[in-house]
């Protein structure tokens, strides 16, 4: 059916005549075109209430954390006075659990994401693993403290150690470096592999010597990702039980331990104003490890990046 | 896997060469030991579901030996650290529901405008700065914005509302909206950049406008995928801790007053961890019936957002 023929059907059984054809379909830009102009400045809008209220937050929290910030408060145990209070044993205690779940979950999250990308066939047991990872990604973390709580800290009698406390995280953050692992090794085309293979290298040969170093600054990337995640986790610590008030400085995986956020939840909980004030200055400290970090991350993707 | 690789039968080590081309069983043996390594440890993953299954169900167990199924889904009231023991989660869901919902008010407009706006309007440059900014929000911890919460935001509330009190689900649920706004404008947005080109040049090459073309081409055809983004970040509120354990209060309150202290689930897992109990004693037992709960709601969350994008995807080709 031709354009003309509808148009003219709808003359025909209309009831009284349109105007003019100029009037139906009038255009009407200007007032059409206003709504976009409209719907832009609301979504300027909504972009800038976000970050907005993050520049708030900084600036709320420099203007109570930073007169409290000084060597004196970075090289001290915590107290029950504001005064003497410090993150000595925290900063350890965070080092040393991140030490422990790094070296747990980054070989166990490249050796996944190896498996599943170079090795695994559409079977039903790898798309289970496949979905399962998906899910994993998706159990709040608080769950995870529950895990540990019971597996960890009960079943394997680890007690409320920084042992207990790395492993925890680490199943908390081995989604984040499979999913980061795997996104890298998946951008390496295939021609590098054939190359290999076409030399007489082996499937690992081929995966040791090319895929990997190859797909490195991705998983280095997504690693460091990882680290800033589990940094600031604080629910499953405290669920596992890691103490909220330490006077000592963790030497042994058994030792119990506290942590950065665990410190700075502690003093958010306390009456005392002063207290409220420390906690801000240590969540200064833990800001900056995390903008450090990601600084890092987003650096080291620019600089190591390779195109094919 | 979308890309191609051989498969081990088609593995160019063993082709009928002559010599040692194709037989080598020391290397043959290695390969297979480390293929063995490497699915061992994807493997760990699923060991991690098997374990979050059965230590939240083994306590839960316990649990229900000593409380009734029917008494826990239909009380309203939750006291097992009194001595008169009450076990109704509904004073403890309702809160979750309630913060989660105000977060859902706060993140769900402004994340999806940001998202259309990021996906239709902005220029390219635009985009590539204010993404990652709008990221960074996300990676706050959430300790931080619940100091926030607490200590900026309840202050600011209570001058606009004087009765609000101090601890409340209302300050709370905000400050987890913004806290979950770019999980909504991150993942809509991918769905929205995801609609092929074609049916945006179609609707301008007709005539329509920017907005038009957003709200009537685009919107409609990422619907699937905005959906999902929405649940999915429901689901992070749900389980979402710090925020609501500092700013939203410690006491179970079967309420849908906004103004009033209440506590959530995950904030009831965290006041009992930071007791001292005994495990195997019944407030031990409680967490772990409290954290099936909320680990069968958001697993039964991400389901279904998961089905979302599976079944109503519009597929083009």
């Amino acid at each position: 059916m031709s354009a003309i023929g509808v148009g003219e059907a709808t003359i025909k059984g209309g009831g009284p005549p349109p105007a003019s054809a100029e009037e139906m379909f009038r255009p009407n830009l200007a007032a059409r075109k206003a709504k976009g102009y409209i719907f832009t400045g609301l979504g300027i809008l909504s972009i800038l209430i976000g970050i907005g209220t993050l520049v708030i937050l900084l600036g709320d929290v420099l203007v109570r954390g930073l007169p409290w910030l000084d060597l004196q408060f970075l090289n001290s145990f915590d107290s029950r006075f504001a005064e003497r209070a410090g993150l000595k044993a925290a900063l350890y205690g965070t080092a040393y659990m991140m030490f422990f779940t790094i070296l747990f979950a980054l070989p166990l999250g490249i050796m996944s994401a190896v498996y599943l990308e170079e090795y695994a066939g559409d079977s039903r047991l790898n798309r289970f693993i496949e979905v399962n990872i998906s899910n994993l990604a998706g159990v709040p973390s608080i769950i995870y403290g529950l895990l540990g709580l019971q597996v960890f800290v009960r079943w394997f009698a680890l007690e409320r150690s920084v042992l207990a406390g790395s492993l925890t995280m680490a199943l908390l953050v081995l989604p984040i470096i499979i999913v980061a692992a795997r996104e890298a090794i998946r951008a390496i085309p295939s021609s590098i592999r054939d190359a290999s293979y076409a030399v007489g290298a082996t499937r690992w040969q081929t995966i040791r010597h090319h895929v990997l170093p190859y797909a490195f600054p991705g998983i280095l990337t997504g690693n460091i990702l990882a680290a800033s995640r589990a940094i600031g986790e604080t629910a499953p610590l405290i669920t596992i039980g890691a103490l909220t008030f330490v006077l000592f400085t963790p030497d042994d995986p058994m030792d119990t331990f506290t942590a950065l956020p665990i410190v700075i939840f502690n003093w958010t909980s306390k009456a005392q104003a002063e207290f409220h004030d420390l906690a801000a200055a240590g969540i200064i400290v833990l800001m900056a490890v995390l903008l450090t970090m990601n600084s890092l991350a987003i650096w080291l993707r620019y600089r190591l990046r390779k195109r094919f | 896997m979308a890309q191609e690789t051989l498969t081990s039968r088609e593995y160019p080590g063993r082709f009928p060469g002559r010599g040692n081309l194709g037989r080598n069983r020391a290397r043959d043996i290695k390969e297979r030991v480390i293929q063995g390594a490497l699915f061992l440890a994807a493997l760990v993953s699923v060991l991690t579901t098997l374990g979050i299954v059965l230590s939240l169900f083994s306590e839960t167990w316990d649990f229900f030996q000593k409380v009734s199924l029917a008494e826990f889904l239909f009380e309203t009231e939750w006291t097992p650290l009194f001595s008169i023991q009450k076990f109704g989660i509904w004073a403890l869901v309702s809160a979750t529901l309630m913060t989660s919902f105000i977060a859902l008010l706060i993140a769900v407009p402004l994340g999806l405008v940001a998202a259309t706006y990021l996906s239709e309007f902005a220029s390219s440059r635009a985009r590539d700065i204010l993404k990652p900014i709008l990221e960074v929000l996300a990676g706050v911890p959430t300790v931080v914005y619940g100091f926030f919460a607490l200590f900026f935001v309840t202050p600011l509330l209570q001058r606009i509302i004087p009765e609000l009190s101090g601890y409340n689900s209302l300050s709370a649920g905000m400050v987890m909206g913004i806290m979950i706004l770019p999980m909504v404008a991150s993942l809509s947005e991918d769905a929205m950049s995801s609609v092929p080109a074609s049916l945006r040049e179609g609707a301008y090459g007709l005539g329509a406008t920017r907005f038009e073309v957003a709200t009537k081409v685009i919107f409609p055809a990422a619907l699937s995928g905005i959906i999902a983004s929405v649940i999915l970040a429901l689901s992070r509120a749900v389980g979402e801790t710090m925020i609501v354990a500092i700013a939203a209060g410690q006491s179970p309150n079967f309420t849908f007053n906004p103004l009033e202290t209440v506590e959530t689930m995950t904030a009831y897992i965290v006041q009992v961890s930071l007791g001292d109990t005994p495990a195997g004693s019944l407030a031990y037992q409680t967490i772990f019936a409290v954290g099936t709960s909320l680990f069968i709601m958001t697993f039964i969350m991400n389901v279904i957002s998961q089905w979302f994008v599976r079944r109503f995807r519009e597929v083009y080709d």
